[in-house]
């Protein structure tokens, strides 16, 4: 069942990490929310507690026609949504060779990195690694794009629009709809804006 | 009406719907989300009780006064109140009792991975576990009616997996309407009193009780055969039934929705029609076991790992191992060489009170017996200042223990307020009692912060937000005899120093209460204010990386006489707590009144 899960057309795994505390649960609420909009069965899978204090985590959600794990297997992600950059690098394994990885351009370095026991890696090193599993890697300048609309925390939707382009299939009211259902009230325009924003800068890419 | 949930947050609908009037609980990941989903519903009380033995006793109090009642821990939280679970297994109840209880295997946030499913037996508790939200929803009331019927307490076993993955649940949104009148409490002592003579009354009656479950669950709807290709027959329960489901698409599968008792007759039936029989099941053998005790044939943990987590892809590949599938089952995966990468552990946050305390504590060398919540994570580099952790209220024990039988340095005891009040407090009573030096240093950060802030009896409210007593530190250490008592601002390193020494030089047991909220806690927030370093000062000394704050990170600039790179802070993640800035010997961390002052000169 799995082969066919990650072959058919429909059925689409996504894998999203970063570091605890970026906004990846929301995120994965909002990609979930789309996928029940669009009809599919869904299941989502996130980390709760200790690991959320700072450390490496991942969530992930899966739509088809009828989903059986809640988790996804190494080379199973046809989308990888890295909030990161070191994080892109750890669970790029996860990802369908071929597959698609959206690449937050912001380093959080590690203590170890800080305290000057290790080496961030570079962008070409990055780049190297990633090439290796996909040439579908997209450089997302979330960060930059979120402080460009006054408020840098939104950079987990602007990353959410940025993966919208790649998904032709899935009509714009779905995204915002789902959107709008998970951020408070107060919040609503900017987190449309920050989805608009990503999801024009990988069409302009494109 | 179809909701898309936890399954925690479906356990929560579940016990609503089915007519759960009290729960109670501690908080503990994987399982914490139950009772904050229940709480704000109508008509149900819901409480956080200090640990989890005082929150079954209330939940089996509840079902003894005749209404239904449900006790949610995490698996070691079970420990803590196997005591209670015990007895309540052997007077049964007049109304039924759920214990949901949420494994947490890999340990994502745990001391351990025990399997909880060892208990049920243990205490002939019948065992139900789902295999998605859907079941976890259902499997709450038919918990409830199994309960009643067969006069036990039932388990609800859930893992990390299934506790905190999503999928789609049909609800029925509705609940019993409330009762009218209270009903008179039925006292029976024989039932109820568990002195050796009652006890020994009830205890051929439990083990006729789980004989006639065994017998329940051979009809048990839960308990489904699933049979397609014969040559392969796989038993199965919980999430992994989903993994087997994914994995082995053609073949016959078991899936037990009760895994204690087992039923025999069905397992037998279903052994009989396949060719090969294996058991999918997450840590230990414990269906396997029982199938063998059976006397069937049947491999598991020959094939699959004991420690850790299944998935699909571990389940693929032990499979393939095991001839079980083709190598050409396997999904094509690129493994690139990455050399090595940073790790990333999880830490404690940017402006975390308990960061300053535990640094004065490593610069005077202090041996820190700690305990579980977010500031056992100081026992990493560079802070490195916590250097033992076994279980909830462990430290003050294991210190006393440690100042009893002397050793060189001076050790010191650290734990939260809300373990403190978890089991923390009878250990403490303890060390005033038994009378040793013990320094105990409760991190009072004003609410139970591990598992998402929690009230507590600290914090003057209740889960379901009444205000209520806020219970004192300083007066509850004082009422068990001890006179040594210090209260300082976490945040003020020299008033945790001095506080700190005064207590080390003295011979009898003392107290210091390091006392600041959680910096994530939305007033904390409000207050947030990231500092600066004043790049002309600072020279690379490398003073404030020690601290171990991830907002803290070396700048790209080096100074010209060390060739050290300077610090630089990260605006995005800096709190402005200043314990950088106190422990930098140059001044070269601005403090707040330092950053407030530069702006209004340059306005």
């Amino acid at each position: 069942m799995s082969k066919q899960l990650t072959d058919e057309l429909t059925a689409i795994n996504f894998l999203l990490a970063g570091v605890g505390g970026q906004g990846t649960i929301l995120a994965s609420d909002i990609l979930a929310g789309v996928g029940l909009r669009m009809g599919y069965d869904v299941k989502k899978s996130e980390v709760h507690g200790m690991a959320q204090r700072g450390g490496s985590v991942t969530s992930q959600v899966r739509w088809a026609d009828r989903v059986y794990s809640p988790l996804i297997g190494l080379g199973e992600a046809d989308f990888f949504l890295a909030f990161e950059k070191l994080e892109a690098l750890r669970h790029i394994e996860m990802l369908r060779p071929g597959g698609t990885v959206l690449v937050n351009d912001y380093a959080i370095p590690p203590l170890s990195v800080s305290s000057g026991n290790d080496v961030y890696p570079d962008k070409e090193r990055i780049e190297r690694i990633l090439s290796t599993v996909t040439t579908r890697y997209y450089w997302v300048p979330a960060i930059a794009l979120a402080e460009s609309l006054g408020n840098a925390r939104v950079n987990n939707v602007v990353l959410l629009g940025a993966l919208s382009h790649f998904l032709p299939h899935v009509p714009l009211e779905a995204w915002l709809e789902s959107v709008r259902e998970r951020v408070p009230q107060r919040f609503t325009d900017l987190n449309e804006h920050a989805f608009l924003i990503g999801r024009e800068k990988m069409a302009g890419n494109g | 009406m179809k909701r898309f949930l936890s399954g925690n947050e479906a356990v929560a609908w579940g016990a609503w719907e089915s007519g759960v009037r009290v729960a109670a609980a501690y908080p503990g990941t994987p399982s914490t989300e139950i009772l904050e989903t229940l709480a704000p519903m109508p008509d149900v009380y819901a409480e956080w009780s200090p640990n989890e033995k005082v929150a079954l006793d209330v939940a089996i109090g509840a079902a003894y006064a005749g209404s239904r009642a449900m006790a949610v821990m995490k698996h070691v939280g079970l420990n803590v109140a196997a005591d209670s679970f015990f007895y309540a297994s052997m007077t049964g109840l007049e109304a039924g009792l759920v214990i949901v209880n949420a494994d947490d295997p890999f340990m994502h946030s745990s001391q351990n991975e025990q399997d909880n499913r060892r208990y049920a037996k243990f205490a002939r508790v019948p065992c139900l576990e789902p295999t998605d939200s859907q079941e976890a929803h259902d499997l709450v009331g038919v918990a409830l009616d199994i309960s009643e019927q067969f006069d036990t307490p039932v388990m609800l076993r859930l893992t990390t997996r299934i506790s905190h993955s999503s999928s789609l649940v049909e609800l029925q949104g509705t609940r019993p309407p409330p009762r009218q009148e209270k009903p008179s409490y039925r006292i029976d002592t024989t039932k109820y009193v568990m002195v050796p003579g009652n006890a020994r009354r009830r205890h051929p009656v439990i083990e006729e009780r789980i004989a006639k479950l065994a017998e329940f669950a051979e009809t048990f709807p839960y308990n489904r055969m699933e049979l397609r290709d014969r040559a392969l027959g796989i038993v199965s329960n919980g999430v992994a039934y989903q993994y087997a489901r994914e994995v082995f698409p053609e073949a016959s599968l078991l899936k037990l929705g009760m895994t204690y008792p087992v039923p025999a007759k069905t397992l037998r039936d279903f052994a009989s029609q396949v060719q090969r029989l294996i058991v999918i099941e997450e840590l230990d053998p414990f269906l396997e076991e029982e199938i063998r005790l059976l006397g069937i044939p049947v491999e598991g943990k020959s094939i699959f790992p004991i420690c850790g987590e299944l998935d699909q892809q571990v389940v693929r590949e032990c499979a393939i191992k095991a001839g079980l599938l083709p190598p050409s089952a396997r999904i094509p995966v690129v493994q690139p060489d990455k050399g090595q990468l940073p790790p990333r552990p999880p830490i404690l946050c940017p402006g975390c009170p308990h960061r300053g305390t535990l640094y004065v504590a490593k610069k005077l060398g202090l041996v820190v017996n700690g305990d579980i919540g977010c500031y056992t994570l100081a026992f990493q580099p560079p802070l490195g200042a916590l250097h033992t952790c076994g279980c909830m209220g462990a430290s003050i024990g294991v210190a006393h223990g440690v100042a009893k039988a002397g050793v060189a340095q001076h050790n010191v005891a650290v734990l939260g307020d809300s373990t403190f009040f978890h089991t923390g407090m009878p250990a403490l009573l303890n060390v005033a009692y038994n009378r040793s030096n013990t320094v105990t240093i409760i991190l009072d950060n004003r609410t139970t912060a591990m598992t998402g802030h929690q009230q507590h009896p600290g914090t003057g409210r209740t889960l379901q937000g009444q205000e209520t007593v806020q219970v004192e530190f300083e007066a509850l250490a004082r009422a068990m005899g001890i006179q040594r008592i210090h209260t300082v601002d976490a945040y003020d390193l020299k008033a945790v120093e001095t506080a700190l020494k005064d207590c080390l030089d003295a011979d009898e047991p003392a107290v210091v209460i390091a006392r600041r909220e959680c910096a994530l806690m939305p007033e904390a927030r409000q207050r947030w204010m990231p500092l600066q370093v004043n790049d002309e000062r600072c020279n690379g000394c490398g003073l404030c990386f020690q601290v171990g704050c991830p907002a803290i990170v070396k700048s790209s600039e080096v100074d010209a006489k060390t060739g050290r790179p300077k610090a630089r802070i990260d605006p995005l993640l800096c709190t402005g707590c200043e314990v950088c800035a106190q422990v930098c010997a140059r001044r070269a961390i601005l403090f707040r009144h330092q950053l407030a002052q530069d702006k209004e000169q340059q306005e």
